[in-house]
């Protein structure tokens, strides 16, 4: 398990972290979600003590580590930009860690050839960094951290630097081999999507504090506030409330608290369809809808239509001052 | 330049060759010519004498302490201008450039002030019985103090390039900060480092003004090469100045060839 209590950090003018406390249960992959300034990297990185924070405590498997060196932490450490040692080979690479402890030579090849094996290079041992293609460097970088067995592992951005596609067949299997090796693990995210794909738990967090903490069906069900909510998923506004537009209904027929709108557009994009709509009062709203229900709607532009909220199912916040509670 | 006419090509060509030719390969042609002129017989008395036997392992002898210890001190200093910060850096980043900014006269004149005889611990070094002026201790400082901006100046661009990822990852793995510097830092810059000291080598052998001022030129005792080369041309000794030139040149070319050799066997990357 991991442990922050009353972190707080500033760079200069800059609160990065400001009395931040969290739990990260053993075993779990958890994120830590938030736009960029958030903070999320310092506190990753105070977790590694690759920085010191001004007050505070950090627990790792139950041991005080404020005071440790990052060396003598125990932790394995993945960075945005791989920082693969590019004068050695992929087997030097991951057998860093090992051959600084001093291991038996027989006992680290047999480690870092099952290792590739994991992560899928195996037969790349004898080539150099700059012989692999970014996936592949971070799948090296990942053995490399996981080499020396840590306590906890800590991927800071870790497919931030990938092809979209790379990115996405990444964080499948890093989920899968989180399955396997089940190592507490602690990824940082801008990419709400990522985060609700893999991690157990999402620690969303903005301008250097915890917004909440949570399994991600909790924080997108049940957002703590409007920054929660309108950054795990997409918003809409109707009558003054925060609402998910898959939770706005559409027709051509008025109803109770339903109001009225004209489409300004209709953007098919596959299985799901946006009706982009202004109110009476010039307010814009869109809507997500199924493509059979647009289709029995016949929604075109200039069409008058009443849009209400689908109160049972859904979440819906007040779009008022910051930090209010929920009213559904 | 795809669209380039040849005959600019060839034409931007020749202007090249023949600035490098005028400048370069004449004067220094010549001297070999005008050296081998008398005859090898002749060129190998001019530079076995006991003066310049003495000149040549002088210089051997100073360019070995100068250049091991600027490059020990250039690459912490590097990494101190690279890897920290504090008050005074931009101050420190400046005052390296001064040997390159500084006559090398001024620099000779300025030891006298500390450590002459009238100097400001010229008395007392001399009632310790050490005497750096007019002596080697004072040709190795004037040498140290002209060639030490090469290797920092080599250093700092890779060592800024390279970042500083690899050693935080280093450090995660349990690196010390020594196992760190020696087994990432030092194999990422050491090209750098080699051509900082092929530079500092063929500048401490060469180096003449500073050394002139502060050595006192005794023959056998505080003569370089270089002041060898001026005290025979001075003495109407053309052909020992020749033969002696030569020398120096041949040492110039064996250290530039050495870094051409290493210089090829770059990292796979």
């Amino acid at each position: 398990m991991i442990a922050v209590h009353g972190i707080s950090k500033r760079f200069g003018d800059f609160q990065a972290l400001n009395d931040v406390s969290l739990e990260i249960p053993e075993g779990s992959l958890t994120a830590l979600l938030g736009p960029s300034g958030s903070g999320k990297s310092t506190l990753l990185r105070i977790i590694a003590g690759l920085e010191t924070p001004d007050s505070g405590r950090v627990v790792i498997a139950g041991e005080d580590t404020t005071a440790i060196s990052p060396q003598e932490r125990n932790i394995g450490f993945v960075f945005q930009h791989y920082a693969a040692f590019k004068h050695m080979t992929v087997r030097d690479n991951v057998a860093f860690g090992m051959a600084i402890r001093k291991r038996p030579k027989a006992e680290i090849t047999s480690r870092v050839d099952e290792l590739l094996g994991i992560v899928g290079l195996s037969g790349y041992q004898d080539r150099y960094p700059a012989q692999l293609s970014g996936g592949q460097r971070q799948r090296m970088a990942l053995a490399r951290a996981l080499a020396v067995e840590p306590r906890v592992l800590l991927l800071d951005e870790p497919f931030g630097a990938l092809d979209a596609n790379v990115r996405a067949e990444l964080r499948a299997w890093l989920r899968r081999l989180h399955d396997e090796v089940h190592v507490t693990t602690l990824l940082v995210t801008h990419d709400q999507e990522e985060a609700m794909e893999i991690t157990d738990r999402i620690a969303v967090m903005n301008a250097g504090q915890i917004e909440q903490n949570g399994p991600p069906r909790e924080l997108y069900d049940k957002p703590a506030n409007r920054f929660v909510m309108s950054f795990l998923g997409p918003v809409a506004t109707l009558g003054g409330v925060m609402v998910r537009p898959h939770d706005l209904r559409i027709s051509s027929d008025p109803s109770d608290g339903a109001f009225e709108a004209q489409i300004t557009r209709v953007v098919h994009l596959g299985f799901e369809v946006r009706v982009e709509a202004e109110l009476a009062g010039g307010e814009s709203v869109w809507v997500q809808v199924t493509r059979a229900d647009a289709e029995m709607l016949e929604a075109e532009p200039g069409d008058i239509v009443w849009v209400s909220t689908h109160v049972d199912a859904g979440m819906m916040l007040d779009a008022g001052a910051e930090g209010d509670a929920p009213v559904a | 330049m795809m669209t380039t006419r040849r005959s600019t090509k060839y034409g931007l060509r020749f202007i090249a060759l023949a600035y490098l030719a005028i400048l370069l390969f004449v004067p220094v042609g010549l001297i070999l010519y005008r050296t081998l002129e008398p005859g090898l017989n002749h060129v190998w008395q001019e530079i076995t004498t006991p003066a310049a036997v003495h000149a040549f392992w002088l210089t051997i002898e100073v360019t070995l302490i100068a250049v091991p210890l600027n490059t020990v001190l250039g690459i912490l200093a590097a990494l101190v201008l690279t890897r920290s910060n504090f008050r005074g850096k931009a101050l420190m980043d400046t005052v390296i450039d001064l040997p390159f900014a500084i006559s090398p006269i001024v620099v000779g004149l300025s030891l006298i002030f500390v450590y002459g005889q009238t100097g400001w611990f010229g008395s007392d070094l001399a009632d310790a019985g050490i005497q750096v002026i007019f002596s080697v201790p004072g040709i190795v400082l004037a040498t140290i103090f002209v060639t030490l901006p090469f290797v920092v100046r080599e250093v700092v661009p890779v060592l800024i390039e390279v970042g500083d990822e690899q050693e935080q990852a280093a450090a995660t793995l349990g690196a010390s900060r020594w196992q760190t510097f020696r087994r990432i830092t030092l194999p990422s810059i050491r090209w750098g480092v080699a051509y900082g000291v092929v530079l500092s080598t063929a500048r401490a052998i060469g180096e003449f003004g500073a050394v002139s001022v502060v050595s006192g030129k005794i023959s056998g005792q505080t003569e370089t090469m270089t002041l060898l080369v001026e005290k025979r041309y001075g003495n109407f000794n053309v052909s020992g100045a020749y033969a002696a030139s030569a020398l120096l040149a041949v040492i110039a070319l064996i250290t530039l060839l050495g870094m051409t050799v290493l210089n090829p066997r770059k990292d796979p990357s």
